[in-house]
């Protein structure tokens, strides 16, 4: 099928429509990425010069150097990089699945498995002295990231009726996410008030202390999913005219659906243990992706570039401009909101003049 | 919807088949009664159990004994406040998927809620504000400017509001306003604990200034929501057509958006945060009365109420002789009835 007005780039059995702006989105957003990251590094306690962090991560540097930057600071920027394009890809496919721009891991439920699980190690599991408060700061990772799993398992199981419909899923998601939300209240009203504000911190997601093991299975998870997900974007843009339609252009949809979301969730539950859920990223980074894009459904090689530099210039924001570092989320959220508010206004106005 | 539309121009409903008109008569029959009996239980079930001879007794002829005191003073305004406030959540929940035509709207989507936490965290933090009668003002503030931003923002550009920008706003909104909430919450540890009892929603220890100060928003909101319900019934048939039938397509959206400020404002401000009954009551609602605003709202009201009550006494009942707040419970227990309502049935899609 050819798209009219849209060159395509062909090879053998594989063809790509040739979309200009998609590529000037991506490379206007990795440029933004790269320096962002690169400043992220550089600021801090104990500020290094760009050059001298450009050296360090070249393999020179001085040995002070290469302990702040390799060991503190890299990993927590790599984690936030990794992380945010992790969210924005999910969200992407789920509000492509849902049809919904308000259908992100967020509302389904994915992330807040996550942290009713995280929250439960926090509050009930640091109740056992520094042995427990130990225990929990090293598995709080893995349980979220099992919760996350959990819950995603539990919903797509209770939505499941002779295949699985996206207006269902979401349903389901949305049920099983007030349950979840209810425990983590309770957790919070029963907790110690340090536990609470511990919790707190964790639920706006951080990148606080983040070291490799936190980097490790967001890079695994990306490289693994993000390719699959591409080549499953396929798909989703036969799913966007409903599924009967999708049957008719020879989309096996249950199939092409499940695995979706398989991707999806992945993303999401791997992200989060890792960071927390830094909410805003997964439902408003498609959005503006989209609308940057020009596309009829959320991109997700742009939501993935813009994601990690959103991520990242919150992070510098987060670190650097207040007395005490404020978890990155509470940034992704302040930067990305009124974002969101300009890009449907100029769409607007656009569509008047 | 079987509507037969005139030559004037309004849609007149035709004769409705007669098993669907039994239906919704029998649907409503069956709400009203089980509201009766949940008053009844929210009167007599509690730490103390108080017969329903004695509540009788306590209410025609009291003469100042213990009970009648629990009854008339807690038992009673507590009860008042649960139909209320469930009542303005149900009728706010229907009318925020009305007007946006989203199945997953809610009145939190709206920014109600994030409004109403923001400036009652601000009131704690700020002014020292620590008692529910103290954050009602503060939360009916955040939540009409809330919600009147989402409006604004959403209406820019010629094609006024739509669905989707309605949605879109109310999410940015509502994120940057929680992102701001957990700042304070986060600088301030006093603040938090404050903050976290609020963000449960309850319906105890409210006394009846709490329910007195709110119930005119209420009620004025909850008129508005069943005049707009003809109106409503032709927006959902989509913009273009609800225009062509002689509606004001941005009338009825901004007296729409007032019902809904003031009816949702009004509950948060009054119980805190209780976001699953504006979500779950349409829908649930729906499979007896159709997609008809006109029976839908005043079910959606009456299945609130009923909700909330249900969801109190639960939650005075499992965890004796404590108490679990009614948000929780709620969540609790309404998430799977709800999630086998969806496995269930065919949900009737908006």
């Amino acid at each position: 099928m050819t798209v009219p007005g849209r060159p395509a780039l062909r090879g053998g059995r594989l063809s790509v429509v040739w979309r200009p702006r998609t590529v000037v989105v991506l490379v206007g957003a990795a440029l933004l990425l790269f320096a962002a990251f690169v400043i992220d590094i550089a600021r801090g306690d104990f500020p290094i010069s760009v050059s001298e962090v450009a050296a360090v991560l070249l393999g020179g540097g001085e040995s002070g150097q290469r302990f702040i930057v390799l060991e503190l600071r890299l990993p927590q920027t790599l984690t936030g990089a990794l992380v945010g394009g992790a969210l924005a890809v999910s969200g992407a496919i789920t509000q492509a699945i849902a049809r919904n721009p308000l259908a992100s891991p967020d509302i389904i439920g994915i992330t807040m498995g996550a942290s009713a699980t995280a929250v439960f190690v926090i509050v009930l599991g640091g109740g056992f002295g520094a042995l427990g408060g130990f225990l929990a700061s090293v598995g709080l990772p893995v349980a979220a990231l099992l919760g996350g799993l959990l819950t995603a398992a539990v919903i797509y199981g209770l939505a499941w009726r002779r295949g699985i419909s996206g207006f269902r899923l979401v349903l389901v998601g949305i049920g099983i996410n007030a349950m979840l939300l209810a425990v983590v209240q309770w957790l919070l009203v029963v907790a110690e008030l340090y536990e609470a504000a511990q919790a707190t911190v964790w639920l706006n997601g951080s990148l606080n202390g983040r070291g490799w093991e936190h980097v490790v299975p967001v890079a695994a998870a990306l490289v693994l999913l993000v390719p699959a997900a591409l080549v499953l974007a396929h798909s989703l843009g036969a799913l966007q005219f409903g599924d009967d339609t999708a049957r008719g252009l020879g989309i096996r949809v249950d199939r092409a659906r499940t695995l979706l979301l398989l991707v999806a969730v992945g993303l999401a539950a791997v992200a989060t243990s890792s960071a927390g859920p830094v909410a805003f990223v997964a439902l408003v980074v498609p959005q503006i992706a989209q609308r940057l894009v020009g596309a009829a459904r959320p991109p997700i090689a742009a939501s993935l570039v813009v994601g990690a530099a959103l991520t990242v210039v919150a992070d510098v924001i987060a670190r650097t401009a207040f007395p005490s570092p404020l978890p990155v989320g509470i940034i992704t959220a302040v930067i990305g909101a009124p974002y969101l508010l300009h890009l449907l206004v100029r769409q607007s106005r656009e569509a008047r003049a | 919807m079987p509507t037969a539309i005139t030559a004037s121009g309004t849609a007149r409903p035709a004769p409705v088949r007669r098993s669907v008109r039994r239906r919704r008569l029998v649907g409503l029959a069956l709400l009203l009664a089980g509201l009766v009996g949940c008053c009844l239980l929210s009167v007599a079930v509690g730490a103390k159990p108080i017969p329903l001879g004695v509540v009788w007794d306590a209410l025609l002829a009291p003469d100042g004994s213990a009970n009648d005191i629990i009854v008339r003073e807690l038992r009673i305004p507590r009860t008042v406040l649960g139909l209320v406030a469930g009542a303005a959540l149900g009728l706010a929940g229907a009318l925020m998927q009305g007007h946006t035509r989203n199945a997953l709207a809610d009145p939190g989507i709206f920014g109600v809620n994030a409004g109403a936490a923001f400036l009652v965290v601000i009131g704690i933090y700020v002014f020292g504000v620590a008692d529910p009668l103290g954050y009602v003002w503060f939360a009916l503030t955040g939540a009409a400017v809330a919600s009147a931003a989402v409006f604004v923002l959403a209406s820019i550009g010629r094609g006024g509001p739509t669905p989707v920008t309605l949605a879109l706003a109310g999410a940015a909104i509502s994120a940057l306003l929680a992102a701001l909430t957990s700042a304070v919450i986060l600088v301030d540890v006093a603040t938090l604990d404050a903050y976290r009892f609020w963000a449960v929603g309850s319906l105890a220890g409210r006394d009846g200034e709490v329910l007195t100060n709110v119930v005119w928003f209420i009620a004025a909101g909850a008129l508005i929501a069943l005049a707009s319900a003809p109106a409503l019934n032709a927006l959902s048939l989509g913009d273009d057509v609800a225009r062509a039938l002689g509606h004001s397509v941005q009338r009825t959206r901004v007296t729409g958006i007032v019902a809904i400020a003031l009816l949702a404002g009004g509950a948060t401000a009054a119980c805190g945060p209780i976001a699953f009954i504006g979500l779950v009551v349409p829908h649930v609602v729906r499979t007896f009365t159709g997609p008809d605003y006109r029976w839908l709202l005043p079910a959606s009201a009456l299945s609130g109420s009923v909700l909330i009550l249900v969801g109190d006494v639960l939650g005075r009942v499992v965890v004796r002789p404590g108490e679990l707040q009614v948000g929780i419970v709620l969540a609790l227990v309404g998430a799977p009835v709800f999630i086998q309502l969806v496995r269930r049935r065919k949900m009737a899609n908006i």
